[in-house]
Order: C-alpha cells, then sequence, then structure tokens
C-alpha cells in the first residue's frame, strides 16, 4: 500500500497543481511548491543515496542547502545531467528524472556495502597507508581507486544551456530575506538606499514564514502572519530589487560579491530552451547586511546517519511549510528547546511524537511545560546510544547520562521509531562572514563561533551574528541598522515580543555510549564518512591542526563542506587534545558556498567566445586562400597553406623551397611595433637593449636584443631610425604587449627625466613581407617610383614612400636570410598591397607562406626565436651572440648579470647546431640530448629546441641548447628516444649562406 | 577585489589594475661597482610581509600610470596611493 503523508493543506504547496517525476525509474506525484525531498517523504522514501565509503544507506536529513546525505543525479545520461543535487534544494518540476548516487546496482541492494562490514579496516589515511608500496605498483592501484572514487557523473555532452554574468552596484545588499533580512531591507530601501535582497529558496521569510505558533508573537500576532504583512509590504517599496533563488556563492573583500540567480532549475525541460538557466551576479555593494541564519546542528552518536534521521528543524519544515508527515512514529532527541517547537507543532497536525529524549537533566519553559500537556513522554538525562534498522531506522535505544555527561548510567530502553529527529542545537551561518576576511569568536556559554572584526563596511545580524531567539533578534535590530545605516529611528522601535524559547543548552560534542569507541559509528562528516573514531585516530598518531585533521580524516571536505558536522569535528579535537575550541580556530570555509556549475563560471565565454582573438588586416585573404591557422598568443596567424589535400609537412616543404628559389610573402602585421619618439629616444634605446645605437644613422634599421635585469633574454627585433628622435620599434608578436609595459615601468619609474614617449602602434598598420632572390622585381612593379637599388636602399634600411598615393614605410630586412623587404601600410590597405604583391608575383610563382616556413626558414640560418630556442635562463652568451652585447656602454639592462658568477659559468646550456647521421631523420623538439647512456642515471646536457627537415639543403637540421655546447663542435651526442638511440654530431647553428650571400643576391 | 583610488582616474575596480611587486627599490646608479651579492640584493631579494607593505601598481586599463599602492597584507586594507617619486605618506 502506498502511503499518502501529506498532513495538513499548506499554503506554500499547491494541491490543485499535480507533479508527475521519476525517482530511480519509478514514477511518483508531487505537487507545486514541492522540492524532490519533500515529494520522496510524502511517498514515504528516506533512502536516497549510499554513502561515499562504506556505501551505507542514507536519507534525506535536512530541509536545505546543508544537506550532506540526499544528493542525486538529475537527467542521467542527457546533456543536461548534473551530479550531486541536493534534493533538499531542487523543486519538482514535470519530468523531471533524478537517480540515486555512489551506489551499484539500485540503491537498495548495492555490492559496495560490503564496505560497511570491512569498515574495522578502512581507517582514516587508509589510501595513504595502504597503496604506498611498492611504489611501481600505484598505476595498478589508480585503475581501481578511481573507479571507485568520485560521487555523480559528470555530462559528457556539451551543456545546451546558456549562462551569463551580470553586474550590480547597489547601495546595501542584503543576504537571506529571513526574518532580520526582510525587515533590514525594509528600513534600508524606505531610507532611500538602493537596496538589493538576495534570498537561495524561492520564498521570503526564512523560517519564521512557517512558524505558525502561539508561542512567538510580534506585536500580539502571530510571528508568520506579522511577517506576511511586511513582506506585503517590502514588494512595493521602488527601489528594493529582490531576487529568490539567488545563493550568495562568495564574499570577497571591499564588499565585492559573487551570487548565482537561478532562473530555470525549476521549469519542465520544455520551458527552458533559449532561457538563460543561471546568472553570475557581481555584486559591488557599499554596504552588506549579512542575515544568513544558523544551522542546527546534529547529535553524534553511534548509527546516527540511518535513513528516517533528520534535524529537528527539518521535520518542523517538511511539516509547516511542506505539510509532510517524516514519520508516523516520531522520537525527538535533543539538548535545547527546539525539539520541543517541533513536537508541538508536529501534534497541532496530527502526527504522532512517541517521546522526547533530552539530554538536559532539569529544565523547564512554557514550550516544554506545553508539550508535557500533550502527553509527549520526556526523558530528561537521557541519550541516545545506538539506533537500528538497515535501510529505515524502526528502533533507538537510549540509557541515562551521567551526572558529568562523560558516562551512561542505568539499564538501555528501546524505543520503536521510524523517525528521529535530532536537534544539537544552533551554529551561526558564519562562512559568508569569514570568506569577506572577518574573524570569528568562540561564544563559551553556548559554544558557538559568532563574527568578531571585519574590515569591509558590513554587518551581520540575526542568528548568523548569534542571536538564535526571536526576541534578541527583534529587540537589537532597530538599533543595529540606525547606527549601520545611520538613521534616527526605524519602523521597529518597541515591538512587543513573545517568545517561549528557553536559551539553555547542554552541549556534548559526542555522546557516550555503553561501548568502547572503537566498536561505535558516530558520523562527525556524513557526506564524506568520517567519524569520531577517525578524528580520533588522527590526534592519536600525532595531527595537531585542524587543518591537517580534516585532510587526513577528510572531515569538511565533501560537496556540503561539512556545514553540519564541522563544529563536533572542532569539539572533538578540543576535547581529545585537551585544548580551548576558540583557540584551535576554525577550519577555512572557502567559496563558493554551495557548489557551481562550471557553466555559470564561464558565463557566455564558452567556443569562439572563450578569449578575444585579433586577426590581421589581411585576415580574410588567408581564409579564403585555405590558409590553416595558428594561435600565437591572442592572435590568429596563417601557419600553412595547403594545396589540393597537401599535408602541412608538403605545404612547408613547398612553401620554403618556392622562397628560396623565387619569391615568398608572409603576413607579418602581428609582430608589435612601438613608436619612440623624444630628444632622448637615442639614450632610452642604448640602455634597453644589449647594443650601441647612438650612432645609428637616420633610415637605418638595427637588430636589438632585450634582456632582463638578471641578464636573460627577453625579446628581440629590428628598430629603425625614422628620424633624429623617432623610432619605430618591432617586437616578438606574442612579447608586443609585455615588452612596451615593461619599457613604459622603466620610463615611468627609474628613468622619469628621460624625454621619451612610447605609443603601441601593431594594430596601425599591415605589414606584408616579400622575400626570395625575385623579391626585388616584384617590389619595384608595386613601388616604380621607389630606387631599389643596393647603393640607394641597401639592406638594413628604410625608405618613406607611396604606393599610388598611399604613403608606406618599406623596411630592407631579412628574418629568412634572403633578399626581402617589408611593406608598412595604413591597416585598411593591407589587403589591397598584399593582393598586388599577388600580382606582380604572379610571373615569378610568388608563394605565400605562413608562420611554420618562415620558422623552417630562419632555423637555416640559425636566427633563435625568442621563446622557442630561448626560455627565461638563456644569456645572449649562451646563443653564442657575443656580438650584439656591447662592450663600450657603460650600462644597459641586464648587463651585470651576464658577468655574475652563475652566467659566466662555461658549462651553461649553449645554443648549436645538431645535424643528425642519418640526414632523413627529423628529431622532436623537447628531446632530451645525452653523452652517455651507459652512465646510470644518465646525465641530461640539454634539449632539441627547433627541428625541422630541410629542403633547400636537402637534410635534417636542429637547434638546441647543449651544456657547455660552445666547445663541443664536432663532438657526437645522442638522442634516446622511446625506441631508439639517435646519433647526432654538435654544428654551427648557421646551416644555410654563412656568408650572407643571399641577403644581396 | 580591491577598490582602487588611482592617483591620476580616480576609483576603479582592480580588474583595471596590475600588481607590480615591492615599492622603492632603486635600480642601483654604478650596477658594475657592485659586488655579486650586492647585485643580488637588489635583483632578487623582496619582502614578503603580513602587515603594512609598499607597492608598485599600474592602471593597465586606465592611464597605463604606475604608482604605489601602501597595504596592509593581513586585511587588504589600501591605506594610502601615491604618484611615483612622491614620498609615501604614511611611514
Amino acid at each position: 500500500m502506498i502511503k499518502n503523508l501529506r498532513v495538513k493543506t499548506s499554503k506554500f504547496i499547491d494541491e490543485t497543481y499535480k507533479i508527475s517525476f521519476k525517482f530511480n525509474g519509478k514514477t511518483y506525484y508531487g505537487f507545486k511548491g514541492d522540492t524532490l525531498a519533500s515529494a520522496l517523504l510524502v511517498n514515504d522514501i528516506h533512502l536516497v543515496g549510499r554513502s561515499f565509503k562504506y556505501h551505507r544507506p542514507r536519507g534525506i536529513m535536512t530541509a536545505g542547502s546543508e544537506e550532506p546525505n540526499a544528493i542525486v543525479q538529475l537527467h542521467n545520461n542527457s546533456s543536461r545531467t548534473e551530479p550531486n543535487v541536493r534534493a533538499t534544494e531542487i523543486e519538482i518540476y514535470e519530468g523531471l528524472e533524478a537517480t540515486s548516487q555512489n551506489c551499484w546496482p539500485s540503491v537498495n541492494f548495492d555490492i559496495g556495502g560490503i564496505n560497511n562490514f570491512l569498515s574495522p579496516i578502512l581507517p582514516a589515511g587508509f589510501y595513504y597507508k595502504t597503496f604506498m608500496w611498492p611504489a611501481s605498483f600505484w598505476e595498478k592501484y589508480e585503475y581501481f581507486i578511481r573507479k571507485s572514487a568520485g560521487l555523480g557523473k559528470s555530462p559528457t555532452e556539451a551543456d545546451p544551456d546558456i549562462y551569463e554574468h551580470k553586474y550590480i552596484h547597489c547601495d546595501v545588499l542584503i543576504i537571506g530575506a529571513g526574518i532580520s533580512g526582510i525587515m533590514a531591507a525594509k528600513t534600508s530601501a524606505k531610507n532611500g538606499f538602493k537596496t538589493l535582497l538576495v534570498d537561495e529558496k524561492h520564498y521570503l521569510g526564512g523560517s519564521t514564514i512557517y512558524q505558525n505558533s502561539e508561542h512567538f508573537k510580534i506585536n500580539n500576532q502571530v510571528s508568520n502572519s506579522w511577517l506576511e504583512k511586511e513582506i506585503n509590504e517590502i514588494k512595493k517599496i521602488e527601489n528594493l530589487e529582490i531576487k529568490t533563488r539567488t545563493s550568495i556563492a562568495a564574499f570577497h573583500g571591499y564588499n565585492f560579491l559573487l551570487a548565482r540567480e537561478n532562473l530555470t532549475d525549476h521549469l519542465p525541460l520544455d520551458q527552458r530552451n533559449n532561457k538563460t538557466r543561471h546568472k553570475l551576479l557581481k555584486i559591488r555593494a557599499k554596504k552588506v547586511i549579512t542575515a544568513t541564519g544558523s544551522l542546527e546542528r546534529p547529535l553524534i552518536f553511534d548509527n546516527n546517519d540511518r535513513p528516517g534521521i533528520l534535524l529537528c528543524s527539518a521535520i518542523n519544515k517538511y511539516a509547516n511549510l511542506f505539510g509532510v508527515a517524516c514519520g508516523e512514529k516520531n522520537i525527538l532527541f535533543t539538548n535545547n528547546d527546539t525539539a520541543y517547537e517541533t513536537a508541538i507543532n508536529l501534534f497541532q497536525k496530527g502526527i504522532r511524537v512517541e517521546a522526547i529524549i533530552d539530554n538536559r537533566e532539569e529544565i523547564d519553559s512554557n514550550l516544554i511545560r506545553n508539550t508535557e500537556k500533550h502527553n509527549i513522554k520526556i526523558y530528561k538525562g537521557f541519550t541516545v546510544v545506538n539506533t537500528s534498522g538497515y535501510k529505515r531506522i524502526n528502533k533507538v535505544s537510549i540509557m541515562q547520562l551521567s551526572k558529568d555527561g562523560q558516562k551512561v548510567v542505568g539499564p538501555k530502553i528501546s524505543i520503536p521509531c521510524d523517525c528521529l529527529g535530532i536537534s544539537g542545537g544552533w551554529t551561526p551561518a558564519v562562512h559568508l562572514f569569514t570568506q569577506s576576511g572577518g574573524k570569528l569568536k568562540f561564544r563559551d556559554e553556548d559554544q558557538v563561533f559568532i563574527p568578531d572584526t571585519y574590515s569591509s563596511d558590513q554587518i551581520s545580524i540575526g542568528s548568523c551574528n548569534g542571536d538564535f531567539t526571536l526576541d534578541e533578534i527583534l529587540i537589537d535590530l532597530p538599533k543595529t541598522l540606525k547606527k549601520f545605516l545611520n538613521l534616527k529611528k526605524t519602523d521597529y522601535e518597541n515591538l512587543e515580543i513573545k517568545s517561549s524559547f528557553n536559551k539553555s543548552k547542554r552541549n556534548i560534542w559526542l555522546l557516550p555510549s555503553d561501548k568502547p569507541i572503537g566498536k561505535t559509528k558516530p558520523f562527525v562528516d556524513f557526506q564524506n564518512d568520517a567519524t569520531a573514531k577517525d578524528i580520533k585516530l588522527a590526534l592519536r598518531e600525532g595531527f595537531r591542526s585542524i587543518e591537517h585533521v580534516k585532510r587526513y580524516t577528510t572531515t569538511g571536505m565533501g560537496t556540503d563542506q561539512g556545514k553540519l558536522g564541522n563544529m563536533h569535528a572542532l569539539g572533538i579535537i578540543s576535547e581529545t587534545s585537551n585544548s580551548k575550541m576558540g583557540e584551535l580556530g576554525t577550519t577555512t570555509f572557502r567559496p563558493p558556498y554551495t557548489p557551481l556549475t562550471f557553466g555559470t563560471i564561464v558565463g557566455r565565454n564558452v567556443g569562439e567566445y572563450f578569449d578575444v582573438f585579433r586577426k590581421t588586416p589581411i585576415h580574410e585573404w588567408h581564409v579564403q586562400n585555405k590558409a590553416k591557422f595558428e594561435n600565437v598568443g591572442q592572435w590568429k596567424r596563417a601557419w600553412y597553406y595547403p594545396k589540393d589535400n597537401e599535408t602541412m609537412y608538403d605545404a612547408v616543404q613547398r612553401e620554403s623551397k618556392a622562397a628560396r628559389d623565387s619569391a615568398g610573402i608572409l603576413d607579418a602585421s602581428t609582430l608589435g611595433k612601438i613608436d619612440i619618439q623624444g630628444t632622448d629616444a637615442s639614450e632610452f634605446l642604448n640602455r634597453v637593449y644589449t647594443n650601441a645605437w647612438s650612432k645609428l644613422a637616420i633610415g637605418k634599421c638595427r637588430y636589438g636584443l632585450m634582456l632582463n635585469d638578471d641578464g636573460m633574454v627577453y625579446d628581440d627585433g629590428v628598430t629603425t631610425r625614422l628620424d633624429e628622435n623617432h623610432y619605430i620599434m618591432t617586437t616578438t608578436t606574442g612579447g608586443a604587449a609585455t615588452v612596451l609595459g615593461k619599457l613604459e615601468d622603466y620610463l615611468q619609474t627609474e628613468w622619469p627625466e628621460l624625454d621619451v614617449y612610447l605609443t603601441s602602434v601593431t594594430d596601425h598598420y599591415a605589414t606584408v613581407s616579400v622575400c626570395g632572390p625575385n623579391s626585388k622585381k616584384i617590389v619595384s612593379k608595386v613601388i616604380p617610383s621607389l630606387d631599389l637599388s643596393d647603393e640607394n636602399f641597401p639592406h638594413m634600411s628604410f625608405k618613406n614612400t607611396k604606393i599610388d598615393k598611399i604613403k608606406c614605410r618599406v623596411m630592407r630586412i631579412s628574418f629568412t636570410g634572403e633578399h626581402s623587404y617589408e611593406i608598412n601600410i595604413q591597416a585598411n590597405y593591407g589587403e589591397s598591397i598584399w593582393k598586388k604583391c599577388m600580382e606582380a608575383g604572379k610571373e615569378f610563382n610568388i608563394t605565400p607562406y605562413g608562420t611554420e616556413t618562415m620558422h623552417l626558414l630562419r632555423a637555416e640560418k640559425g636566427f633563435i626565436i625568442v621563446g622557442q630556442d630561448t626560455d627565461a635562463t638563456v644569456t645572449p652568451i649562451d646563443l653564442q651572440m657575443d656580438w650584439i652585447v656591447s662592450k663600450k656602454k657603460y650600462d644597459f639592462i641586464g648587463k651585470r648579470s651576464l658577468y655574475r658568477s652563475d652566467t659566466i659559468r662555461e658549462d651553461r646550456k649553449q645554443l648549436v647546431g645538431l645535424l643528425t647521421d642519418n640526414p632523413d631523420e627529423v628529431l622532436e623538439e623537447g628531446a632530451q640530448i645525452v653523452a652517455d647512456v651507459n652512465k646510470s642515471p644518465i646525465e641530461m646536457l640539454g634539449h632539441v629546441t627547433s627541428s625541422y627537415f630541410s629542403p633547400n639543403l636537402k637534410k635534417s637540421i636542429a637547434l638546441g641548447v647543449v651544456k657547455g655546447g660552445k666547445k663541443m663542435m664536432g663532438q657526437r651526442l645522442i638522442i634516446p628516444m622511446e625506441n631508439k638511440k639517435i646519433n647526432v654530431t654538435v654544428a654551427d647553428p648557421v646551416f644555410l649562406d654563412k656568408e650572407n650571400k643571399r641577403l644581396n643576391a | 577585489m580591491f577598490v582602487i583610488n588611482c592617483p591620476y582616474c580616480g576609483v576603479r575596480e582592480q580588474s583595471e589594475f596590475k600588481a607590480g611587486g615591492e615599492a622603492h627599490i632603486v635600480r642601483p646608479k654604478q650596477p658594475t661597482e657592485l659586488s655579486d651579492d650586492q647585485w643580488a640584493e637588489y635583483l632578487f631579494m623582496r619582502k614578503n610581509i603580513k602587515g603594512v607593505q609598499f607597492e608598485r601598481w599600474i592602471h593597465t586599463h586606465g592611464c597605463r600610470k604606475w604608482f604605489n599602492m601602501v597595504r596592509d597584507t593581513s586585511n587588504d586594507e589600501i591605506k594610502a596611493v601615491y604618484k611615483m617619486g612622491e614620498k609615501p605618506p604614511i611611514e
């Protein structure tokens, strides 16, 4: 028989709106307003999942975002599947499909349950201890550990949903729309502050909104109806924005917060298309009011994790808000007054409470007296010592506590039940407060951490500030708000409050048992299966810091970040190690407060929008001519131009050959270009380059090498003197921004007296480079007015000229070793000049080439690429480029470092050429270079930095860095590969045209 | 994320800025006169203070100017910002 545990119509549940959903393949029904958890409880389902380590049956424990156990996989095997969704948070919708996690073949019969019986040999640190030896076996262990690790399954298809980011600026942000938050929002907004109120739930009013009891009254009205009126009022205030289903993920310094606004997760799947699923709100608030409330603590006793064991507050919420009875025979176990509030509420709804077990001996309050009136049996000074029932609790065993609370005495009493409510008092939800940099203090009288000092403009109010009872909250609040918002009065002066809640509490972190600690399973972290025994073991093994114990036992490391049990872990450590709670500190609460999907984090920055990319003015031509592209920094550069299904290798061989035999053309627009002007421009270049610049004639170009002050090569490029006080510097494509930044840094901070101005002009010019023996003929056709004779326009010089009416700068410089020209022209004429060159070059078979061919050609000449042949450990001397380091200059950036004891070592890695014995064997870039393979361990001498098959030399060539390489010319070395050894000879890094004849050909 | 008061542009988000390490380290005027140890002191040694620290920052996505900041690293409070070449307003 299917039970219906719906007890009474709740106004939060729409019983006219029936919703069907599937859980583990079976169809169930609930109503609009239900969460998955409440809808399962209505159907008498408590068993929802299996625990992480021991595969113990686990049920719903809470009714909120702190849920450790009831986490499910939604829409398994679809693109919208999502693991680790808290059943207590997800609102049901038509077609919802949820499945249990961490169990096989099913949640009812789980093979992994054997771990529960093996638990004596699976203590804390089991994996660390067991899978250490022998080290070589790790790969074998890893396979099995990976298989059993992790909760849930990640989706394998692309996410079909849309996510967005949005910035919000407000005067006052209020986190949490409980009674304190509502009152703060009204006060703030009515006084002219632009106010934002957020709450993770879909309704406003927190727990007070369903606190329908004669015991809690404000101005003579039951607290929930008083609050309802307040809520209706704030909805009309104009400068108050209210966002529900919005949870704050992170509270950073300077009142910068991240929130996730959930827009479609409660809708049926077919209504979600083309809607934004989540918005990541980036909120900068002038003032923040944290009103996040508090979380009820569990109690720690043997087998406190069975399905059917819930927090008292959760049972209360299910009954009052959702109209659901969690059980038909309820027992409540408490150390404070919360259970009595729950008991009275259940009684009024006709739900049976068998007994209340209270660990306090002498207690008295209105609530308790009232409970007694309802003939509910109260066991004072008792504790639960054990529970039974494998997939659902069916019995509790209780015993009397000794006076000091350290032992149990007397006979054991068993009481049958199908639901046990537990209440260990309340923990302020200070997670966000500490994320903001706030420091906590420990309040001894009720053993809680509360906010203490903080640096941004913020306050915590209500129970997250440690004010737990209605009267405490409401009496202080007007004063606090007036001070914080600088107001004269609020609407809440002199409220009349009736609260029957007595604050007395008997806090025992680990309740005693009749069995020794090793024989019990009192769970502290329910999601990660850490017990009090594990924590004690960690302490015995010498762990002291709370952060270490946390990592060793995995307490608090689940998706719930230990919201329920962390306090008890601290308490048990403090008791066991005889240290004071306040001095132990807490573990760090890190963002996000509740997990975020990756989609929310990346927003719209997916696919081609992942990062911006830069295109040259000639990009479209490359696309039309089927270029393959390479990412260089943010640039898309033409990589090679395959013809008729050519492979990359074939295309590059063809392009390289054509460039040397006749003519090649390269789009060099991406090279960084910095315009340098000012009367001290020459002096400035002298200081930042290794070579001398003062004597460079106007109209001449010079190659320069730039170092860091540690002497290591940083960037290179050709700089041209355009005029007396005017230079144009080129940098590497990837280094442009950092070079400009570094130069600005020196100008602004070290040499502010220099008259120099730097402007980035990279995007202002397109650069077309034409090279090869026929380049001169081609350029003379494109610019007939320009005298290209060697006398008028020699290598390393520059001319201002015009193509038709358009001004351009032509440099005769070469990165390929061929006779070549670089035409720089205003960017929007780039493509037309490129086409002109192509047209003029047609008769010479002008061949467009990409970056790969450029790299090959320069390697034939032994020209380095900064960042490929160098890393941050290579000096110009290591590159055998001593010729470019001025001996005469008194100083330049990096000079002093070139004769530090380390940089003058002769066994530094130095750049050399490498030739393979077999001319067809092309080395792998990055391959290690050794001399002796028989020595153990083999000494690594260096590695291959560039390697190609040269079509012009018809042999394999490579550059590499080798320890002491300069003195090894002609020496034989070995490149050991996975299944062969390649013999190489150290050679001059210049492989082609050592005499530079081709430059002037 | 800090809110930084650029001495040239005013109050802006931290995302517009970049940090540039310890402030008031002057590049030696005559590096060639220095021993290896003295040069290494300039080149490599930086403080890592818990508390009040003097730092260089640049308004990368703004005026591109370098300036100095006094920041308490224990709570990220920015105590002062001032232009390059100016004396720190606090000790």
